[in-house]
């Protein structure tokens, strides 16, 4: 491979998004989509030409830049899908924002394609202190996109967007200089390598916790998101929602289980309670909303507790299903949110009470919106029940009380959005601007049906999804191996055998 | 002539200035733009003659100053620094200033103290650089004379500062006495001789006290937001560039080579105002609404980063306050290139945060480069300035202090919030009124070149500039 291919993908939107400030705003919707797309094709030509049996590390690109900072960039299976995320999300954002932002087109598009290109950073570097600046540069984008396209409360929650995972982030930093001290290389895949003592894995393990716990976003320090999805522009809570929560779940799976293995092990209670926490209160939460796209938000919440639950599980079947969770997350919740972007564009209010009916006048509509429900509330057949059911399973082999929490969540997302789903689109309508609203116009079928195909792919036929990251999920197991839990759901032969050690009733499980 | 050869970036500015003077005296207002452009010429000139035998000659004069690669990184910032507070002046003072053509006169007697504050290696050249320096800085606080403000800044700076220079006397007296020598060398041989005296201990503290009213580290910072607000807006660009970098390069060869052996001592105290400036900077700034006013809290508030680098006390440490200053000025200077272009309307100066409204709208281009340099001072990545926070933070971890460093990183984020409000008042709220149009291409230009450089292009010199920060400060240890 001659050509560098990450590279080129990282700097085709910076390229354009440059391009945007200096031209009108028509064009500028153009140069953005066009970029998007030449981004999707580069991603999807990355799939194809991606092994999942040969090296771990393909397309690997390195210039040193000074001492221990390098541009190193190089993809496994699981960033391959999240970049499969982030660059079939982006261009359906443009569309997104195509009529529906009318203010500062070129600067908005630009500050969209900023986004872009750090996302994707994020995903390909393979230098610690790259990730950081990658991960970290999302911050100012995002808080433009807050800030200047969001509703009435938009200043509060861009402060609040900012300063919440700021302060997260900057804890990771130290503890990402005390990792290059020790190891002396900044080389994410070296470190993943590399064994810290169990003391200063503990501490490494919180500082990373730090960061990662408040961008996936963990209960209790998810109010940020709320806010957040709120006040966004809908292409911004697309984003949010479909790519920058995924930073959390990605940051987990690529330093905390394999640097840390046994710093994540101590906290396996910890992290299990969070999740289990999470699932339970946010779904309660959700269910009493008033407003769609809060209501869709600590939805997320809920969701990405399954993430947490699958990670923490250390086996195959949990981050393999904290995996494809990530990626049916991402596109079921940005589909929640442009379905909500859809009505709101006609009737500019969020609030539930306002619509119904819409099954009547909107079909085509309600067609769509149900089916990207079953999909979050986790229908088998759709990318929801693959995630969900492997995260589950890979959790109640290594805690009953978990799977437990995590299946309660499982029955109250179906309540809170089956309940959306009814007052919004079945009965009356209760206002009469809501019974005349038409049906999705071309643009928006544009936007939603790809994500249906993709979401019902992903639940059909998930092999193609599961393949690629099945090698890197295995190549952590072996890491994890020493410490995963052994759990507490196997079958034991006898009552009797309860009374034996410990030894004994581990080799009873096999 | 041999022996001089070390000096001659010192003898060019001393030589040049006297001349300059004359040239003031004899033309007048109508040469303002010949002695402003010719004392740029000479910064420069000096700037190119440090290659040579004033980076690697060592001491002279009996271990007075060193030439020496630190002394000679910090005069490169320096020089350059300077020249841009004269660009900075241009079309400022041609309004009802008589004395508009001294202004660049005495920013090159002040680049003299600067020379020799940085390679000052005995306690009295350290003095006598030090108030070269201020006693120019003195008048330049107040040299829109008419202007109250700009009179009382001036008046302030003065007795406040001679207070400081008074309590660095008494230090450095202290620690003669004491020792009974004023070469570093001889100070540090004194503190290595076991356990340190009291009265050598206070004169340390005497000596660190003054250094840090000079670098306005808290909580000896309290003239410096006074000040910043009242001086000239060209003036306050260089006091929070130049001297800055000048006061902050002395206070670390002090530390390192004159007081060494009692690194334990000094260290405690300069932890403190690190910490005390990082806090204090970043809660003090919340309600300004004068923009002269915030960055001078950002200032005080950078100079407690540099602190944490010089805290750690070792090579990678002073190097990577060298580094940060380095960018550091790039971006005050920057981001107050753009404060001199604040105009309303009518051409009159303005320096409320509210103003900047909507800046975004009107001026897509200037409310892009000040949010660079903000976000830049700031510390978040993508941007440049977020590298020599990077920098401090890792020589502050590698020496063992992870305490430490997570207590600046917090400040850092409380800091963030002034910075980002500033973007706020420019992107997102309703246009104030918009700016006039400040024609000056230079100054333009400068704006230009430094929101490039602090922009992730910068990370392209990393390499060099660390290489040359890292090779500089080893020169100390």
């Amino acid at each position: 491979m001659g050509l560098p291919l990450l590279t080129i993908l990282i700097a085709v939107p910076l390229i354009a998004g440059l391009l945007c400030l200096f031209v009108r705003a028509q064009a500028a919707r153009w140069i953005a989509l066009v970029a998007t797309l030449i981004d999707l094709a580069i991603s999807v030509w990355l799939w194809i030409a991606f092994d999942p049996n040969g090296a771990q590390w393909q397309f690997v690109e390195h210039t040193a830049l000074a001492g221990n900072f390098a541009w190193a960039l190089g993809i496994d299976g699981i960033a391959l899908m999240l970049i499969q995320l982030t660059a079939f999300l982006m261009p359906i954002c443009i569309g997104a924002s195509w009529v529906a932002i009318q203010k500062r087109v070129p600067e908005y598009m630009a500050v969209f394609l900023l986004m872009e290109a750090l996302m994707l950073g994020v995903f390909a570097a393979q230098d610690l202190f790259l990730f950081y600046v990658f991960f970290e540069g999302g911050l100012i984008p995002m808080y433009l996109i807050i800030g200047v396209w969001g509703g009435v409360e938009r200043i509060k929650a861009s402060y609040k967007f900012f300063l919440y995972t700021f302060f997260g982030s900057v804890l990771m930093l130290i503890a990402m200089i005390y990792m290059v001290g020790v190891s002396g290389t900044t080389s994410i895949p070296a470190l993943m390598a590399y064994n810290f003592t169990p003391e200063a894995q503990t501490w490494l393990f919180l500082a990373f916790l730090a960061s990662f716990a408040v961008k996936l976003p963990m209960w209790p320090v998810h109010t940020w998101l709320p806010d957040a999805h709120v006040q966004a522009p809908t292409a911004g809570s697309v984003i949010l929602a479909g790519i920058l929560l995924k930073l959390g779940g990605y940051g987990f799976i690529r330093f905390s289980l394999p640097m840390f293995p046994q710093g994540s092990a101590e906290f396996i209670p910890l992290m299990f309670v969070l999740s289990g926490v999470a699932v339970v209160y946010t779904s309660l939460v959700a269910l009493v909303q008033t407003d769609m796209k809060k209501l869709i938000a600590y939805s997320s919440v809920a969701h990405m507790a399954f993430v947490t639950f699958g990670l923490f599980a250390m086996n195959q079947q949990g981050i393999e299903g904290a995996m494809i969770v990530m990626l049916s997350h991402g596109l079921v919740s940005g589909a929640l949110f442009l379905v909500v972007g859809v009505i709101y564009d006609r009737l500019h209010t969020r609030e539930i009470a306002k619509f119904g009916g819409l099954s009547n006048n909107m079909p085509g509509y309600a067609l769509l919106f149900m089916l990207f429900t079953m999909a979050s509330v986790g229908l088998p057949g759709t990318s929801g029940f693959v995630g969900e059911f492997l995260s589950l399973m890979g959790t109640y082999r290594a805690s009953t009380w978990g799977a437990l929490a995590g299946t309660t969540g499982i029955i109250l997302s179906a309540a809170y959005m089956l309940w959306l789903y009814w007052r919004i689109c079945f009965g009356a309508a209760r206002t009469p601007e809501a019974a005349v609203m038409p049906d999705l116009s071309t643009r928006e079928w544009w936007l939603l049906a790809p994500i249906a195909l993709a979401v019902l792919w992903m639940g059909i036929y998930p092999e193609s999804f599961i393949r690629p990251i099945r090698n890197d999920v295995g190549r952590i197991i072996t890491r994890l191996d020493h410490v995963a839990p052994a759990g507490d759901s196997h079958l034991t032969l006898a009552k009797g055998a309860m009374h034996m050690g410990g030894d004994d009733h581990h080799g009873a499980m096999h | 002539m041999g022996r001089l050869a070390p000096l001659l970036p010192e003898i060019i500015l001393a030589v040049g200035g006297l001349v300059l003077m004359m040239v003031a005296a004899f033309t007048g207002r109508r040469g303002t733009t010949l002695v402003n452009w010719l004392a740029i010429a000479l910064l420069l000139v000096a700037t190119a003659a440090l290659v040579g035998a004033p980076s690697h000659a060592g001491p002279i004069f009996d271990g007075l100053i060193s030439a020496d690669l630190f002394a000679s990184f910090g005069k490169a910032v320096i020089y350059p620094a300077a020249a841009v507070a004269i660009i900075a002046a241009h079309g400022w003072f041609e309004r009802g200033t008589e004395h508009a053509a001294e202004y660049a006169v005495l920013i090159v007697f002040a680049a003299v103290g600067m020379s020799v504050m940085v390679s000052a290696t005995s306690l009295i050249s350290l003095y006598v650089g030090l108030e070269l320096n201020s006693l120019a800085g003195y008048v330049l606080a107040s040299y829109t004379r008419h202007d109250e403000r700009s009179a009382e800044a001036g008046l302030k700076y003065f007795v406040l500062g001679a207070l400081a220079s008074g309590i660095l006397l008494y230090g450095i007296s202290l620690l003669y006495g004491f020792t009974g020598t004023t070469s570093f060398t001889g100070v540090a041989a004194a503190f290595g001789r076991g356990t340190p005296t009291l009265g050598l201990l206070f004169g340390l503290v005497f000596l660190l006290a003054g250094l840090a009213f000079k670098i306005s580290a808290v909580p000896f910072h309290m003239w410096t937001p006074d000040v910043y607000e009242g001086a000239p807006t060209p003036v306050t660009t260089f006091f929070a560039s130049a001297p800055k970098v000048a006061s902050v390069l002395l206070a670390v060869r002090v530390c390192v080579d004159g007081l060494g052996p009692a690194t334990d001592a000094w260290r405690q105290i300069v932890i403190f105002a690190a910490l005390a400036s990082i806090f204090l900077g970043a809660v003090a700034a919340y309600g300004q609404t004068n923009i002269k006013r915030l960055l001078a809290y950002s200032s005080i508030n950078n100079v407690g980063f540099a602190l944490i680098g010089l805290a750690a006390g070792t090579a990678q440490g002073a190097s990577s306050v060298l580094f940060y200053m380095t960018v550091y000025v790039v971006m005050t200077v920057g981001a107050f290139l753009c404060v001199l272009w604040m105009r309303d309307a009518d051409g009159e100066r303005v320096e409320t945060i509210a103003s900047l409204s909507g800046l975004s709208q009107t001026r897509p281009a200037f409310a892009a480069a000040f949010a660079i340099f903000m976000f830049s001072l700031a510390g978040v990545p993508p941007l440049f300035g977020f590298w020599p926070k990077l920098l401090v933070f890792n020589a502050a971890v590698q020496a063992g202090y992870i305490a430490l460093a997570v207590a600046g990183i917090i400040g850092a984020v409380i800091g963030a919030y002034y910075y980002l409000k500033i973007v706020k008042v420019m992107y997102m709220d309703e246009p104030a009124p918009a700016y006039s149009r400040v024609r000056e291409p230079v100054q333009g230009a400068l704006v230009f070149f430094a929101a490039l450089a602090v922009s992730p292009l910068g990370y392209l010199l990393i390499a060099p500039l660390g290489a040359l920060s890292d090779r500089a400060a080893g020169t100390l240890f």
